[in-house]
């Protein structure tokens, strides 16, 4: 949390035009911190539901779900305690998907966006278009051959069907991102690596990775934030085996008894590792989320 | 889907003369062609088998009478698949809940985000925690968000929402089963408020200093120089948001799934939903692969159009 809130985004001397008209400085003041209250009160409001969230995982069961609400209780550790127990392969098949995709959209992604912009094809708009469109097409328009294709290849419930699936899902948003990266190279620099009768390769690792290596990691965070969510291929193609960290929040739902408190724990720790992840990487979130459009 | 990008046309325009400058007019030997194509082709290939193979052969399912559990009865119908989505008035219903959903939640985010970005621009201590606390919606699992509402917020007996209604009198509501698009609202711009709130925080952030301090020498109020200076800044990163926002909101599935199940009856399906419905519960998948057709067709077009507007924006920024 530290260095989220160490990253203020606008440099300090920026001037303030928003602290109201210059009429009188208490009442700017004045202005000032009504302003400075609603912004807390909205962010508390925003927060609130994960803070209830969070306290809901300390709960007994029966305190979860009382009414009205239980706010004062002793804190547990029994929903977690039942959660890590329980859920061993989701997280390894979590792990693995998210992790290799990742690593295969970098893989096939940083090569493809040097060729849209540092030496670039022909038609480099053409291909840009394609890979957003894509991300457009609906998934739900190509579950059910994925489905059947899955199932005579004998790879439903196989946690390497979901690496293909998730590499396809981020490539474009990665190809996007890496050139916007790219394009901000300065040619002086790769003229150099050419005078130097440096290769692709050699160019790519010596000269262009270590400059983008911020980029690389914006890029990176995004794939795997998408990639550790999603929900609908793994409910559509993963049983018992395959089934990841979602399928599990979903899977402590039980018809008998209450569950509330043990589905408030999954979804925290389910939820953890993304939001510690964005809180600290909040400027690579923006410029990911907007697949570089914005810096 | 290719197609997308032969509607595209003159936006592109700017974008080509760029890469044509560093191209050197696209005049290059066979080799060198070669050369530079290889880095783009594994990315290429890839994209093109794992999602343009799914979706011919879905064409091929959209023109047949299948069902999922007897793959063997496999008769060639013609467009008799898409005649019956024409009669299909669930199609027509879950086609506009989908509309409702994905415009209400973009508009109502923007709206939001809008204002929790201008309140968040103006330098007060502890800046970076409030705007820590205010993005952390956005980081929950979606499947989490989605259970979160449904039962820790909204639960008719024990959800914390009734609770707080309670206090003011209002008798506890069953939002789920009485007013399940709102539901699914309250949860999905509990989501996305916070992403529109980054990218307009951005272009606030991204505002020619200069200028607003001449605005300030030249005595202009908090109104004037917002409407002049920042609203016109800010309308292409409005733009992006919304564009952007849409892209991603309108293939929701994990809320609708998890909070109502499309329910009750179809009221609160949308058209990803009602296919996976379709599929995956009734078993038809010709009839699931006609409508997943149709959405693609209604999504070109969109797309068409609303690429135009990315690539704008991406122009701009350099």
């Amino acid at each position: 949390m530290s260095t989220a809130t160490a990253t203020p985004a606008p440099p300090a001397g920026r001037p303030a035009p928003d602290v109201a008209p210059r009429r009188g400085a208490s009442r700017g003041r004045v202005t000032g911190s009504l302003l400075t209250t609603l912004t807390w009160i909205l962010s508390l409001g925003f927060f609130f539901p994960v803070l209830w969230m969070a306290m809901t995982a300390f709960k007994q069961e029966n305190e979860a779900s009382s009414s009205p609400p239980t706010w004062f209780f002793t804190p547990t550790l029994d929903q977690f305690r039942a959660v890590v127990g329980e859920s061993g392969t989701y997280v390894a098949n979590s792990a693995i998907a998210t992790g290799v995709s990742t690593v295969l959209v970098l893989l096939l992604g940083i090569p493809a966006a040097y060729a849209l912009s540092i030496r670039p094809v022909e038609k480099v708009s053409d291909v840009l278009f394609f890979f957003i469109s894509t991300k457009m097409l609906p998934v739900v328009a190509v579950i059910v051959p994925i489905y059947v294709i899955a199932g005579q290849l004998k790879v439903l419930d196989n946690v390497w069907t979901l690496v293909v699936l998730y590499t396809a899902m981020n490539l474009p948003i990665a190809v996007w991102m890496m050139r916007s990266f790219f394009q901000e190279i300065p040619a002086e620099v790769l003229e150099a690596a050419a005078v130097d009768g440096a290769g692709l390769m050699k160019t790519l690792r010596s000269v262009l990775i270590p400059m983008v290596a911020p980029g690389i990691a914006a890029t990176a965070l995004i794939c795997v934030i998408f990639a550790w969510n999603e929900f609908f291929f793994a409910l559509n193609l993963t049983a018992s085996q395959a089934a990841t960290v979602p399928i599990f929040i979903v899977s402590t739902m039980t018809s008998e008894g209450l569950f509330l408190a043990r589905l408030c724990a999954a979804a925290l720790l389910a939820s953890l590792p993304v939001i510690l992840a964005g809180w600290i990487a909040q400027k690579q979130l923006v410029r990911g989320l907007s697949m570089g459009a914005i810096k | 889907m290719t197609t997308v990008a032969a509607h595209a046309g003159s936006a592109r325009r700017a974008e080509s003369q760029r890469a044509a400058r560093r191209a050197d007019k696209h005049q290059y030997p066979s080799a060198e062609r070669w050369r530079r194509r290889a880095p783009l082709l594994p990315a290429l290939i890839f994209t093109i088998v794992v999602t343009q193979i799914p979706f011919l052969v879905t064409i091929w399912y959209s023109l047949h009478s299948r069902n999922l559990l007897r793959p063997d009865s496999d008769i060639f119908v013609g467009l008799s698949n898409y005649l019956d989505i024409a009669r299909d008035s669930v199609f027509r219903q879950t086609a506009l809940n989908s509309v409702v959903i994905t415009l209400g939640c973009v508009l109502v985010a923007m709206v939001l985000g809008i204002v929790l970005a201008i309140l968040l621009d103006r330098p007060f201590r502890g800046r970076g925690v409030a705007r820590t606390l205010l993005i952390t919606p956005f980081l929950i699992m979606p499947v989490a968000t989605s259970v979160l509402w449904s039962m820790a917020m909204l639960n008719p007996t024990y959800g914390l929402f009734n609770w707080t209604l309670g206090l003011v009198g209002i008798d506890p509501v069953d939002w789920t089963s009485t007013y399940p698009i709102v539901a699914i609202l309250m949860a999905l711009v509990w989501q996305w408020t916070p992403f529109m709130m980054l990218l307009v925080l951005a272009g606030l952030q991204a505002q020619p200093k200069d200028v607003l301090e001449a605005a300030a020498m030249d005595g202009a109020g908090w109104w004037r120089t917002f409407a002049s200076i920042t609203l016109p800044q800010l309308r292409r990163y409005i733009e992006l948001g919304i564009l952007l926002g849409i892209i991603y909101v309108v293939n929701t599935f994990d809320q609708i799934y998890l909070m109502t199940a499309g329910g009750p009856g179809t009221a609160s399906a949308n058209l990803p939903f009602y296919i996976y419905q379709r599929a995956f519960l009734g078993f038809d998948v010709g009839q699931a692969a006609a409508m997943g057709v149709v959405v693609v067709i209604a999504t070109i077009i969109v797309a068409s159009l609303a690429l135009r507007l990315i690539f704008r924006s991406f122009d701009v920024k350099e």
